[in-house]
């Protein structure tokens, strides 16, 4: 053989091959047929899996196998969810903060205003460190945390985390999740108002986070929680709540009745009048909760989807009739209706759907209107009066009252006719059994709620005290804690 | 001619009336402030919540006129006409001796400063 023959052939071989390594790769990434792209785009219309249709018999999806529709957001259901973490942040800012900045009295207008906004900021900047990942991860295998692989929200990109949302990005659900995670301490301001530091309210709520928030916040909607009873098929406790009536309404609203009995009365309690300085603010601020509690509550179905909608129209029914309702009760007690009773009652109707508005339909959501109308009104007028607590501006009388009767009527009402997800887990128990598991859930939250705001109040007012001198609280905390006033004539 | 002045208390919502009445009086100027206080009216009663508050002091509007003597009959029977209502809290009228009045633009005294 001659060199050039040699040299004849064997660029030959070295091409071929080089061409059947590369023939060879494209054989190993499959295209996808049409119908599997079909199928994925209609899964973003079902709010359904995009990877179910690339996968075979056994439910394995073969190697490199993907559509355009796997791992990116859709973009309906991530433009609601943009919109409802918006509108949920609406709620504290400035709903929330003029609700009860309108209710105080003129003197301490600021002192709410400032602990909305200092609440906002001390929890995102949490959320970033670790809180997210505590409620969201799953790292620890916890049915009690969640895990820290989320932490600084590595990770949290603009692909969907297919544990909570196949159409969400990752960020953008983690961002709607810390506006809860905002509101739900804020609520608890109402009832130690106009007596409490400013100092004392920021360090309480930081470490309430992680002792209650945090671990509730995964115990009931976590993957891996303990009380996630439509997604977690081993969750010990099987209990539905769908946005929030004990991870908000019923740790915020049993917290603050634990803390403003520890606090103690403002100054003068029972024998100078405080009525509130603006009733006008304060209807302001109910309007703005009732609009952005959409978000809230269409909001949690994390989709724009059918749950969603039917959301939508439980959460208006409930509210108006509890607002109406609560308006009758006093014109029945007392012979007027006031704008604080409707305001109060829209407030509690809001509440009691919380935990029920996706998964009742339109007549649980009447009965669940005319209960919170009713209830939380009889505890803020009349059980407050019987144990004089200065639940200054009714947080435990309708948001711990109002969660506790929303989260029992949402074992009784639920239907899996407006929502499927309750087929998966719960197929069992609902419309029998639920409320055994709604009853066990409010249980726990209430211990958690109770024993750690006990704990953490307890420190704070051995380390730095809670409260004011009296001479700062007479004046009163715009000017002793903010150096400002709130209006200036 | 002795310079008087009149103090007169009365509900708010009958300043306009009272106005007017003293205007075809020939009364020419009045210097009026917001006040609030209570007499045998007391206060009124608010509800929020069913936290019940006694409001003891009401919001009223007291008008100061200072005029010649001879003029005081007139003005106080047309703050009457223009302020009573026949119910309790209509308000009151007092009249007051003046030492002196001066225009500060001029500084006429007396009746002519008025």
């Amino acid at each position: 053989m001659t060199m050039q023959s040699m040299l004849g052939w064997r660029p030959l071989v070295v091409l071929s091959v080089l061409w059947m390594s590369v023939m060879g790769v494209r054989a190993e990434a499959p295209t996808p047929t049409l119908e599997q792209r079909v199928a994925g785009l209609e899964a973003y219309l079902g709010n359904t899996d995009p990877t179910a249709p690339l996968k075979d018999a056994k439910g394995n999806i073969p190697e490199g196998l993907t559509t355009a529709s796997v791992g990116v957001a859709g973009p309906g259901h991530n433009g609601w969810m943009m919109t409802s973490a918006a509108l949920v942040l609406f709620m504290t800012l400035p709903g929330l903060a003029l609700f009860y900045g309108g209710l105080v009295r003129q003197k301490n207008v600021l002192s709410i205003l400032a602990q909305c906004l200092g609440i906002t900021g001390l929890v995102s900047i949490l959320w970033w460190v670790v809180g997210y990942s505590l409620v969201f991860g799953k790292g620890f295998n916890s049915p009690i945390l969640g895990g820290l692989e989320f932490s600084f929200l590595k990770g949290v990109t603009s692909a969907p985390n297919t544990d909570y949302a196949y159409w969400v990005s990752h960020n953008v659900f983690s961002m709607y999740q810390m506006m809860f995670a905002i509101i739900t301490p804020a609520l608890i301001i109402g009832a130690i108002a106009e007596r409490i530091k400013f100092s004392a309210v920021l360090l309480f709520v930081g470490a309430w986070m992680f002792i209650v928030y945090f671990p509730l916040a995964h115990m009931v909607w976590g993957i891996t929680g303990l009380m996630n009873g439509v997604w977690n098929s081993g969750a010990s406790i099987k209990a539905i709540d769908f946005a929030g009536g004990t991870v908000v309404h019923m740790s915020s609203g049993w917290s603050a009745l634990v803390l403003c009995l520890i606090l103690g009365k403002r100054l003068g309690f029972g024998k100078e009048p405080m009525p509130p300085h603006s009733m006008v603010l304060c209807m302001v601020g109910t309007g703005m909760l009732w609009v952005g509690w959409y978000g809230f509550n269409a909001g949690s179905a994390v989709a724009a989807d059918g749950v969603a909608s039917n959301a939508f129209l439980t959460t208006t029914m409930a509210t108006a009739v509890a607002s109406f309702v609560w308006a009758v009760a006093e014109y029945f007690d007392k012979g007027k209706a006031s704008v604080l009773g409707f305001c109060s009652g829209a407030v509690a109707g809001l509440v009691v759907i919380t935990p029920a508005t996706g998964f009742v339909d339109a007549s649980g959501a009447i009965i669940i209107g005319v209960a919170a109308g009713l209830v939380p009104w009889f505890f803020c007028t009349r059980v407050k009066q019987w144990f004089k607590y200065d639940d200054a501006l009714d947080t435990f009388g309708v948001h711990a009252v109002g969660g506790t009767l929303g989260a029992f009527l949402t074992g009784v009402l639920a239907t899996a006719d407006v929502n499927s997800n309750l087929n998966t887990n719960l197929k069992d128990i609902v419309g029998k059994t639920l409320y055994i598991e709604q009853l066990k859930a409010m249980a726990l939250t209430i211990v958690l709620s109770v024993v750690g705001t006990a704990i953490i109040a307890f420190v704070i007012k051995a380390l730095l005290g809670l409260r004011p001198t009296s001479e700062a609280e007479r004046e009163g905390l715009d000017v002793s804690d903010h150096e400002e006033k709130g209006y200036i004539y | 001619m002795s310079l008087k002045k009149i103090e007169a208390i009365i509900k708010p919502f009958k300043l306009e009336e009272v106005k007017e009445a003293l205007t075809e009086a020939g009364i020419e100027g009045m210097t009026v402030t917001e006040v609030k206080g209570f007499g045998r009216q007391k206060g009124h009663t608010e509800i929020y919540r069913g936290s019940e508050y006694t409001v003891d002091f009401l919001p009223k509007v007291k008008l100061e006129i200072i005029l010649g003597s001879s003029l005081v009959d007139k003005a106080v029977s047309a703050i009457i006409k223009g302020a009573k209502t026949g119910k309790i809290g209509d308000g009151k009228i007092f009249v007051l001796p003046v030492d002196e009045a001066v225009r500060i633009r001029t500084e006429d005294k007396g009746e002519k400063a008025i």
